[in-house]
């Protein structure tokens, strides 16, 4: 007989079954409840979803059942989540560069990561109440200016860190590489330090959009509701997660159904940027060094 | 023998640690000059001066000064960038840029703006990937990422890009360290071939590598130029003790 003999169950091999059974479970439950948040919205949310919801507004006795949509909603989503990106993109890029130029690894670079690491935990609403007060403070009403300024202190944490993250790993190796060849400075961070870490920063960017359209409570103080297509960044505008939240709400439930419904596009949306954003960051990675 | 590269008075310090001391040497043109000695005896730092790669470090204080063909590198009015392009460098390990085989190749070609138009580029990044020894292996796949290739190849490619720039000197930082024997063989046949067009400096800490490729020989210790000469005088009647004792293999 040889060296390897049949395999004899010892308490390593129980242990070692035992972790990974464990690990698939964990994975089924987690798995399961996404799945089971899908099918609810699917189920309960597709029979309302109809071309009206998405291309009108809501018409007259809408939340009492008849007829319109909620693309009021849908573009006031779009465009408050749009307008906090770019806004917190203008902010987190430069202190993303500043961070990792001038403050790297030193004591005071700790203490932004820190803060921002505070900010990112910060719940929304608390952003919203603040958002509420400020406005108050300085004569401000709801309005979509307003939620997108609030959306873009909420996203900027997110896309500071993650950006972050990316430069960090930026290898030293490639901006000497570049030098060597006899690049200024300027060509190395256009032409190699951009393009290793547009991937990185595509992803944070939409990090961040994720976070700010399906956010509910900033907005509910800052930005307001209406029934109208938003026409001026000082008016109030509508948003999908308010969508959902008021419909949910009512007592009739042709109007809880088009709650899910509006759930179901929220979804929708993320999910395409999302894939969009997969599919982008896997093209742009092609060439990056890992 | 004529001289290309001269070093005079050459001191180099990393804050208060000094790295160089006091060292005036001259590195012939067209042959291969390789510097030895132990670990942390500058042999880095001397190579790094020559592309004034030093002053990428915080806190490094030169003086001195570096004679290319009469010039002194580290004056005012010359260009660091231009320097970088006549001295090339091939690194420790290869570090290919976040792009393709062929743009790895054209990216100093472009940034220098060598060539007229894409024929002009995809001439020369055929012809550099030949000398380099690599073209037989990538020409089918010029577009794939530079990193799809093994480390040595990475290594030839990174050649490659370096001589596209149209340099005189080469720089070697332990160019075969992070490669395995065969790749290594390859790099340093590739210097060999090279050596009657290129000015070229090596360092390694191999001393076998040392006496394959060395024409000319540069023994350092502790920051200090012990010995430098001709690779035949120094490797068979060393004039100082210290450089027999690291040529036996005595520490």
């Amino acid at each position: 007989m040889g060296f390897l003999k049949k395999k004899r169950w010892q308490r390593r091999h129980l242990m070692e079954a035992f972790m990974k059974f464990i690990m698939r479970v964990s994975l089924v439950i987690v798995a399961g409840a996404l799945g089971l948040i899908l099918w609810i919205i699917v189920v309960r949310g597709l029979p309302a979803l109809s071309w009206d919801m998405v291309t009108k507004i809501p018409e007259g006795g809408y939340y009492m059942g008849k007829g319109g949509g909620i693309l009021n909603a849908i573009l006031g989503s779009l465009y408050l989540a749009a307008g906090g990106t770019f806004l917190a993109m203008i902010f987190s890029v430069p202190i993303a560069m500043y961070l990792k130029t001038y403050l790297g690894d030193s004591k005071w670079g700790q203490y932004v990561r820190l803060a921002l690491d505070v900010l990112w935990g910060i719940p929304s609403i608390v952003y919203g109440a603040f958002g509420f007060t400020l406005m108050i403070a300085l004569g401000i009403r709801a309005s979509l200016l307003a939620g997108i300024i609030i959306l873009a202190l909420i996203e900027l944490p997110i896309m500071t860190r993650a950006m972050d993250e990316v430069i960090r790993r930026m290898p030293v190796d490639l901006e000497h590489a570049a030098l060597a060849l006899g690049s200024t400075k300027f060509e190395v961070a256009l032409r190699v330090v951009t393009r290793q870490m547009l991937p990185g920063i595509t992803t944070a960017i939409l990090l961040g959009f994720g976070r700010g359209i399906g956010d509910a409570a900033s907005v509910l103080f800052t930005a307001g509701y209406t029934d109208r297509i938003p026409t001026s960044l000082m008016r109030p505008t509508a948003s999908l997660p308010l969508a959902v939240f008021f419909q949910l709400g009512s007592p009739y439930p042709e109007v809880q159904q088009r709650g899910y419904a509006a759930a179901l596009i929220l979804t929708i949306i993320v999910l395409v940027v999302s894939l969009g954003s997969r599919w982008l960051s896997a093209r742009l990675n092609k060439y990056t060094i890992k | 023998m004529e001289t290309h590269i001269q070093v005079k008075n050459l001191n180099v310090y990393y804050g208060k640690q000094q790295a160089l001391k006091d060292v005036n040497i001259e590195i012939p043109k067209k042959q291969i000059t390789v510097i030895m000695g132990p670990s942390g005896c500058g042999k880095t730092t001397l190579l790094k001066s020559l592309n004034r790669f030093l002053e990428l470090t915080d806190g490094t204080q030169i003086t001195g000064e570096v004679l290319l063909d009469g010039t002194n590198i580290y004056d005012r009015e010359v260009d660091v960038t231009e320097v970088r392009k006549v001295v090339g460098l091939l690194a420790q390990r290869p570090s290919p840029l976040p792009m393709s085989i062929y743009d790895n190749v054209v990216y100093g070609m472009n940034i220098h703006r060598m060539k007229k138009d894409r024929k002009e580029y995809k001439a020369a990044v055929r012809h550099y990937l030949e000398i380099a020894g690599l073209w037989e292996e990538v020409h089918k796949r010029l577009h794939d990422p530079a990193t799809s290739l093994s480390i040595g190849q990475q290594q030839r490619l990174c050649l490659a890009r370096g001589l596209a720039v149209e340099p005189e000197i080469i720089l070697g930082d332990e160019p075969t360290s992070a490669l395995d024997p065969i790749s290594s063989q390859n790099i340093e046949s590739r210097l060999i071939d090279l050596k009657q067009q290129y000015t070229t400096v090596i360092v390694t800490h191999t001393l076998r590598q040392a006496k394959r490729l060395a024409d000319y020989v540069i023994y350092m210790y502790m920051g200090e130029v012990i010995e430098a000469g001709l690779a035949k005088d120094v490797f068979s009647n060393p004039q100082h003790e210290r450089t027999r004792q690291y040529l036996e293999g005595l520490f």
